[in-house]
């Protein structure tokens, strides 16, 4: 072990056992007794908000009652019938802003039934027994490509293979999974969750995993020649730049990328953090990375966001969550400076007002210590594929259809919606509901 | 500060907490603790008569209903009476009764329908300073299939002859236990009265059968494979105790008969409304049994916190204080009208009210876009359903109309005066009001 206060950028800056503990489940799963008292709490309301609150519209009332009356796997068929990764999304979606919010127990008493905690609790019970509860239709001879295996891909070809077509799905990445197996914060999908359950959603048969990456060695031409259908769940692997000077100093990093190391490392105590780290960004990335960063031992750690606290797009539990674990929050700062001698040293952050203009520098500055500064300021698409494209996503219309023929695409690389896993599930599986029908017309 | 010391058929008690017959207090030990703990008497548990005592299984002898949380809302026992030696059980209500003068010893007792088997007992009995008997005719299960228990319970003849060798052979009071396994609980109570005791108590369990074991398709509690129905107590049961209590307070025939109100009693409230309907006092069996003996301390403080509030001096100020209101439909006031109203400030938007007044009552809430809920006057019955189904407390009342107001439903004005079924015109056997 390396000592904490090691300046500089150093691996193993905390124990093994200290790291354990620390990249842990984040929330525990509950025991049964437990989740018979938080199913309890579920007033059943009719036409329940919740619902509406879920983009994948999970009859949440229905999968709590049946928990309530003994059966839990019952409740994870609910679940799963609308959303085949209600698994992961029971570990990542931020049900604060989501069916937590609307449910009426947090409007009455500010404590909502914990509906993602108890959908853990059902999908962990069901996908425990290890058998894929669904079953494929009498194959309908058509196949169908799906491009990119993270959510979107993944929901899009369930389905699609549940429908009776193959499915063979591209993945450029050596692991499907896309951000929950590469971009997902550690402590949210312990136990190589995000893989279980990839392999778990391809267990119904008929989806036919292969390599392959669009603009590579794949084309879209060349996918509607060979095949009925296209999805395409690319996500957004391009990150933004920062635009400030030093930019290119050794010690600015994607934020995405420092995740994807972690998540994919065997062993954390292998993984180089500074002692002084600066993200830059306001999202669920900025986050994950800053909180990540202090878990792994770094000393000080800063998310600077240019903006307000109430235009920060993470939640307010992110942002308190950030703050337990030591994490501090300035906001109204923006980068103008990295300096350093050859590697980063220090960061120079201007303060921001907004005027009748947008943002603009106050011109006041304030130098923090930094060796490791993360870009958490927004990915972008790397391939449209020749799309019709708008504000940088592939233009689709409300089932999925992008511009082209035959050409269906989700997620975060498709326009309409947050950029959230639930929404790319939900994405995925109405495109291959409207792919079903185009090709059973 | 209220003064909540009960006498109860001249027995003196420091409350009106009793301990039902029942495991509670089987033994010296139990007891002495309960007393330690404050309770202001006990029931002990049911004697049989000399010679072998009976024995009970030894698998489970009880099955449970649970609400939220496991909170335990109904037991089911399958226990007999005592299983220990006669003597024993005397020796100890003896010395128990001399150390604790100030508190009431009932001993409870079951014995064969058969004169000399009571003639034999109750001396024995007499011996032991307790200041009263309890004759168990309510034990639905194991016993009653004896001859005894409920198979006596359910003959009033029986329960008026063996009350009538009691208040022979016995000098101090006696109290008949009812069982309510039985279509009209009036008939037994007035049984009682004529064989001449001082009293009633109920009620004993209700036959029941909890739960089935579905892998083994049987009974629960289940034993080797078989089970019996057992007898049903705790919170569960308590409006039933409390209906057939009401039914002999306000029974010309058993008016005034002392009652002592035994079911589901679990916090001072049970208490007062057993009380208010009648009872002289309260036996507590399955809350004790579930929570141990110190519930009785909120019992006490409860109790007289809240005769201070109402200015009760002491229990007789409000013993039967409801019964005069406890009718029968037919006298209800039909022009009484009120219409549920719902506080859009506390409604937190559920829908309950909605979805259980459109798809089950009236169809008269409306739901808007924005969920707000209402209520529709010229559709409202008045049921009550809403607030029953509303989870938040005081969020729907119901409001009565004023006379001179018009009822939206039937279009009429409310009228001032009472008019009851009995001279409604669409009573066929209506009597003119005169
Ligand atoms: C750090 C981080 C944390 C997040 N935390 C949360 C969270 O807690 N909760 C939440 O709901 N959301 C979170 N999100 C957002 C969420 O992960 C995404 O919205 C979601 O994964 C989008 O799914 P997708 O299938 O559209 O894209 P992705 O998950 O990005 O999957 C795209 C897949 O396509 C593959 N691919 C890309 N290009 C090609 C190509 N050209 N050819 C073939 N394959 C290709 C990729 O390798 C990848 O497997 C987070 C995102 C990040 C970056
Ligand atoms: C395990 C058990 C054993 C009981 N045994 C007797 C008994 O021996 N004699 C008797 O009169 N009642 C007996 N009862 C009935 C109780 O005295 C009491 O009437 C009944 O439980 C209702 O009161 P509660 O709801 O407070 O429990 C027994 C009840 C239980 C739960
Ligand atoms: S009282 Fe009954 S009829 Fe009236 S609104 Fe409520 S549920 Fe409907």
């Amino acid at each position: 072990m390396t000592d904490p206060m090691t300046p500089g950028i150093a691996a193993a800056r905390l124990s093994k056992e200290a790291l354990a503990e620390n990249f842990a489940d984040l929330h525990a799963p509950y025991a049964p007794h437990e989740a018979a008292v938080a199913a309890d709490r579920c007033y059943f309301c009719h036409d329940a908000p919740c619902i509406t609150a879920c983009p994948t519209s999970i009859d949440i009332p229905l999968f709590i009652r049946q928990i309530q009356a003994g059966q839990p796997e019952g409740a994870a068929r609910t679940i799963l019938d609308q959303n085949i990764l209600g698994g992961m999304c029971a570990r990542v979606c931020p049900t604060e802003t989501l069916c937590e919010e609307a449910c009426v127990r947090e409007a009455a008493e500010g404590k909502p039934v914990e509906i993602g905690r108890l959908q853990r609790h059902a999908t962990d019970v069901l996908m425990a027994k290890g058998d894929h509860p669904y079953t494929r239709a009498a194959d309908t001879g058509k196949r169908v490509a799906v491009v990119g295996a993270g959510p979107a891909g993944l929901a899009c070809a369930h389905r699609l293979a549940m429908k009776g077509h193959a499915v063979t799905l591209y993945e450029a990445r050596s692991k499907p999974g896309g951000l929950n197996e590469f971009g997902i914060a550690a402590y949210k999908s312990v136990d190589d969750f995000a893989a279980r359950e990839a392999e778990w959603v391809m267990g119904i048969g008929g989806i036919t995993l292969a390599q392959g990456m669009l603009g590579d060695d794949l084309t879209l031409d060349g996918l509607t020649a060979e095949f009925d259908a296209v999805f395409l769940g690319v996500g957004l692997g391009g990150v933004n730049a920062l635009r400030a000077e030093g930019e290119e100093r050794a010690g600015v990093e994607d934020a995405v990328s420092f995740i994807a190391d972690l998540r994919q490392a065997g062993d954390l105590a292998s993984l180089p953090i500074g002692r002084n780290v600066v993200v830059i960004g306001g999202g669920m990335t900025a986050v994950d990375a800053a909180v990540q960063a202090k878990l792994l031992g770094a000393q000080n750690v800063t998310i600077a966001y240019r903006r307000a606290r109430e235009d920060m797009s993470a939640s307010r539990y992110e942002q308190d969550l950030a703050a337990s674990k030591g994490v501090r929050l300035m906001f109204n700062v923006m980068p103008k400076a990295v300096h350093g001698n050859g590697a980063a040293v220090e960061i120079e952050l201007e303060y921001t007002a907004s005027g009748p203009d947008g943002l603009r520098g106050t011109g006041e500055t304030i130098r923090l210590p930094a060796d490791q500064v993360f870009k958490a300021i927004g990915q972008t698409l790397t391939t449209d594929a020749g799309l019709a494209v708008e504000g940088g996503k592939i233009t689709v219309d409300a089932s999925g259809k992008s511009s082209m023929d035959r050409v269906w695409a989700g997620g975060d690389c498709a326009s309409g919606g947050d950029d959230l896993t639930v929404t790319a599930v939900a994405e995925g599986r109405d495109a291959a509901e409207d792919i079903h029908r185009v090709l059973s017309a | 500060m209220a003064d909540i010391s009960a006498n109860f058929l001249g027995i003196k008690s420091p409350n009106p907490f009793w301990l039902a017959s029942a495991p509670p207090t089987d033994k010296e030990y139990n007891v002495r603790r309960a007393f330690e703990a404050g309770w202001g008497g006990v029931v002990w548990k049911t004697l049989g008569s000399e010679g072998p005592p009976v024995v009970n299984v030894n698998g489970p002898r009880y099955g449970a209903i649970y609400g939220a949380d496991r909170r335990l809302l109904g037991l089911n026992n399958i226990e007999l009476i005592t299983d220990r030696d006669l003597y024993t059980n005397l020796d100890e209500i003896k010395r128990v009764k001399a150390d604790y003068p100030d508190r009431a010893i009932i001993v409870s007792i079951m014995v064969p329908c058969e004169e000399e088997a009571w003639k034999a007992i109750l001396p024995l009995v007499e011996d032991t300073g307790a200041d009263g008997i309890e004759l168990n005719f309510g034990c639905p299960h194991g016993m009653s299939e004896r001859g005894m228990g409920a198979a006596v319970g359910q003959v009033p003849e029986y329960i008026e002859m063996v009350t009538r060798w009691c208040k022979q052979y016995y000098s101090k009071p006696v109290i008949v236990k009812l069982t309510p396994n039985i279509t009209d609980i009036r008939k037994p109570a007035a049984a009682a009265k004529a064989g001449g005791a001082d009293a009633v108590s109920l009620i004993n369990t209700i036959n029941s059968i909890t739960s089935v074991d579905l892998d083994n398709m049987c009974p629960e509690p289940s034993i080797d494979g078989k089970g019996t129905h057992g007898g049903y107590c705790g919170p569960a049961v308590k409006p039933i105790a409390m209906s057939m209590v009401s039914e002999i307070a306000r029974n010309p025939e058993t008016n005034g008969l002392p009652i002592s109100g035994i079911g589901g009693v679990t916090t001072w409230r049970d208490a007062a409304e057993f009380m208010a309907l009648g009872c002289g006092n309260v036996q507590v069996c399955t809350a004790a049994m579930t929570y141990g003996f110190k519930i009785v301390q909120e019992m006490i403080a409860g109790l007289s916190q809240w005769m201070d509030e109402k200015g009760h001096a002491s229990l007789d100020d409000f013993i039967g204080m409801a019964v005069p209101n406890t009718t029968d439909w037919q006298y209800l006031n039909l022009n009484h009208i009120t219409k549920a109203r719902i506080s859009q400030d506390d409604c937190i938007k559920c829908g309950r009210c909605y979805a259980a007044c459109e798809d089950t009552s009236h169809q008269a809430i409306s739901m808007s876009e924005d969920r707000t809920f209402e209520v529709i006057d010229a559709e409202c019955v008045a049921c009550n359903l809403c607030v029953n189904v509303c989870p938040v407390e005081g969020c729907i009342t119901m409001e009565t109309l004023a006379p001179g107001a018009i009822d939206a439903r039937t279009g009429k004005t409310v009228e001032a005066d009472y008019a009851n079924w009995t001279t409604h015109p669409n009573n066929p056997s209506a009597t003119a009001a005169e």
